[in-house]
């Protein structure tokens, strides 16, 4: 509860914030069917902001579109004023190091130790670094999420809680300020889920991040937003705090919420 | 008037029938189309996947580490295979052939008649279907599974072209490692034939190598080393192709590996038709 108050105190502050991240009218189509049909959001300077929707409304998709993983059919993104489909290859480069994304089982690279997986953004993203800041970074990065004794383990010797971490850390590493987290606490227990969510707000604070979070997890979107948005039939449905929406009588969003918590 | 009747009953059910066949009918044909231009928009994703991975071979930023890792990993991962396929291959060759040319009394020249078979064909061919077997397929399932765990998704994230990474050092490894473990596969088919000649009559090696080698002319060996490039890449292409362009359910990873396998064998053979057609005009 004091947790809920505290995330309403940030969110009064958030609001006179600038927006730092702006999707207008995106649309996708995939094979001719329509997943995103006029998509729009805007990310203020700070702020958790989940966006909430049933499996396969587009949730994914739309935040793949930020990174340039997918091209838009139609439509604007905008981050730090830069409109990214604008960008030349070496600008967007750039852009990529400021924008962490973590993918949904992790993503970590199979045949690598940990150590290589986490090096591997570093050396890519980050060219100037010594091989000794890079170490230190390394060890930063893993300590920041709890699990400092990995480093020469392969990833299919952890557990799927220590995997997001890993890939958690593999994001942060590169010093992003907008974070896109994809259903960071689906397939996890709850206990696990709940620290994934801890660490989500801690990032939040620590490094002065502004995230999107995509989940379909009622509970995670509890202890992490600030602002909620619901995805559906490729429109944002609803936008509100996490109070509006448990008091709003929309069938969508009642649905919704009473599915989650029987 | 009775009759009329029943015509007239009969006339809606004989139009249903109708449309009903001529729609079945139709959308067989449309499958049919389908499936066509499935194929053809396959074959030209191909043609544009070697054209791509071609030109960033010739980027300036290339994954040598990467690189000589996989060249370690094809090799690592082959050796023993290839070395067990390559002395069997010498040692039957030599057991089938032996009885009759001492029926001919042409004894002497089994050193030569079986170098001669293994650099040219069996060697490089038998050797690239075990290659499209381990190292295609092993290409079409990783890449595959990395598609669909979204880890190549990751790279592009971290600013690294997958295709360089991933698919232009592998294909390329391949490449050059076929050739090399053709060779060497070659030496120990005729180190098994050797041994197989000694079962029954008595020779030393180095007469056998002697003879073996004394037999081999350049239009035995150029041709038969050039052709083994042509598959290294060829197998290096599909797999990699296979497993780049998996779909995006688990059940694609298995799909690419076996297909990666199965098309990769097919274009061997292929190919090798075509380089022996193409060195017998100038022979
Ligand atoms: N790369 C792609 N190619 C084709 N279809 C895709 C692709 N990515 C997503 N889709 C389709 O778009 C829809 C939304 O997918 P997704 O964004 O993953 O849903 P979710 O909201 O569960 O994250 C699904 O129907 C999916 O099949
Ligand atoms: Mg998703």
């Amino acid at each position: 509860m004091t947790e809920a108050k505290s995330k309403i105190a940030e969110r009064q502050v958030n609001e006179s914030k600038k927006p730092i991240l702006e999707i207008k009218n995106l649309k996708i189509s995939f094979n001719g069917k329509a997943v995103l049909t006029d998509t729009s959001l805007t990310l203020n300077e700070g702020e958790n902001l989940v966006v909430l929707g049933k499996s396969g409304t587009g949730k994914s998709v739309l935040i793949k579109c930020v990174v340039g993983l997918l091209i838009p059919d139609a439509g604007t993104i905008k981050v730090f004023d830069t409109d990214m489909t604008s960008l030349n290859k070496k600008q967007f480069s750039q852009m990529r190091q400021k924008i962490g994304f973590l993918f949904q089982n992790g993503a970590l690279y199979d045949s690598m130790t940990i150590k290589q997986n986490l090096e591997f953004p570093l050396v890519r993203l980050m060219k100037d670094l010594s091989k000794k800041e890079r170490e230190s970074k390394i060890v930063t990065a893993l300590e920041n999420v709890g699990l400092p004794d990995v480093l020469n383990k392969m990833p299919s010797e952890l557990s799927g809680g220590q995997r997001k971490r890993v890939s958690l850390a593999r994001t942060i590493i590169v010093d992003p300020l907008i974070m896109l987290y994809d259903e960071p606490t689906t397939g996890l227990d709850p206990v696990t889920s709940d620290e994934i969510s801890q660490l989500i707000n801690d990032i939040q604070k620590q490094l002065k991040t502004s995230s999107i979070i995509i989940t379909h997890d009622l509970r995670c979107a509890q202890q992490t937003a600030d602002r909620i948005m619901m995805l559906d039939e490729g429109v944002i449905h609803m936008e509100g705090t996490m109070e509006e929406f448990e008091k709003s009588d929309d069938p969508l969003v009642n649905a919704f919420f009473n599915a989650n918590i029987n | 008037m009775e009759k009329v009747k029943r015509v007239a009953k009969a006339i809606p059910r004989i139009r249903d029938a109708t449309i009903h066949s001529v729609k079945k009918l139709s959308d067989k044909t449309l499958h049919k189309k389908e499936e066509a231009s499935n194929f053809l928009t396959d074959f030209a994703n191909a043609i544009l996947f070697v054209n791509l991975v071609i030109k960033e071979t010739f980027s300036r930023e290339f994954e040598f580490k990467e690189f000589l890792r996989q060249c370690y990993m094809i090799g690592n991962k082959t050796l023993p295979l290839i070395s067990v396929t390559g002395a069997i291959m010498g040692l039957v060759l030599t057991i089938q052939s032996r009885p009759v040319l001492v029926e001919f009394g042409a004894e002497s020249m089994l050193p030569g008649m079986v170098a001669i078979s293994l650099i040219r064909e069996m060697g490089p061919v038998i050797t690239a279907l075990i290659f499209a077997g381990k190292i295609g397929s092993g290409m079409g399932a990783e890449l595959g599974s990395m598609k669909v765990t979204e880890q190549i998704d990751a790279m592009e994230v971290s600013s690294t072209n997958p295709i360089r990474f991933l698919v232009v050092t592998r294909a390329l490894a391949a490449t050059l490692m076929l050739p090399i473990l053709v060779l060497y596969a070659d030496a120990l088919g005729i180190l098994g034939s050797w041994a197989a000649a000694n079962i029954k009559g008595d020779v030393t090696l180095s007469l056998f190598f002697r003879q073996a080698f004394g037999s081999i002319g350049f239009i035995d060996l150029i041709p038969a080393i050039i052709k083994t490039f042509l598959f290294g890449a060829v197998i290096g292409f599909v797999g990699t192709y296979k497993g780049y362009n998996a779909g995006r359910g688990t059940e694609s990873v298995g799909v690419a590996a076996n297909s990666a396998v199965v098309l990769g064998s097919l274009l061997v053979l292929v190919v090798d038709m075509i380089a022996v057609q193409i060195t017998d005009m100038f022979v």
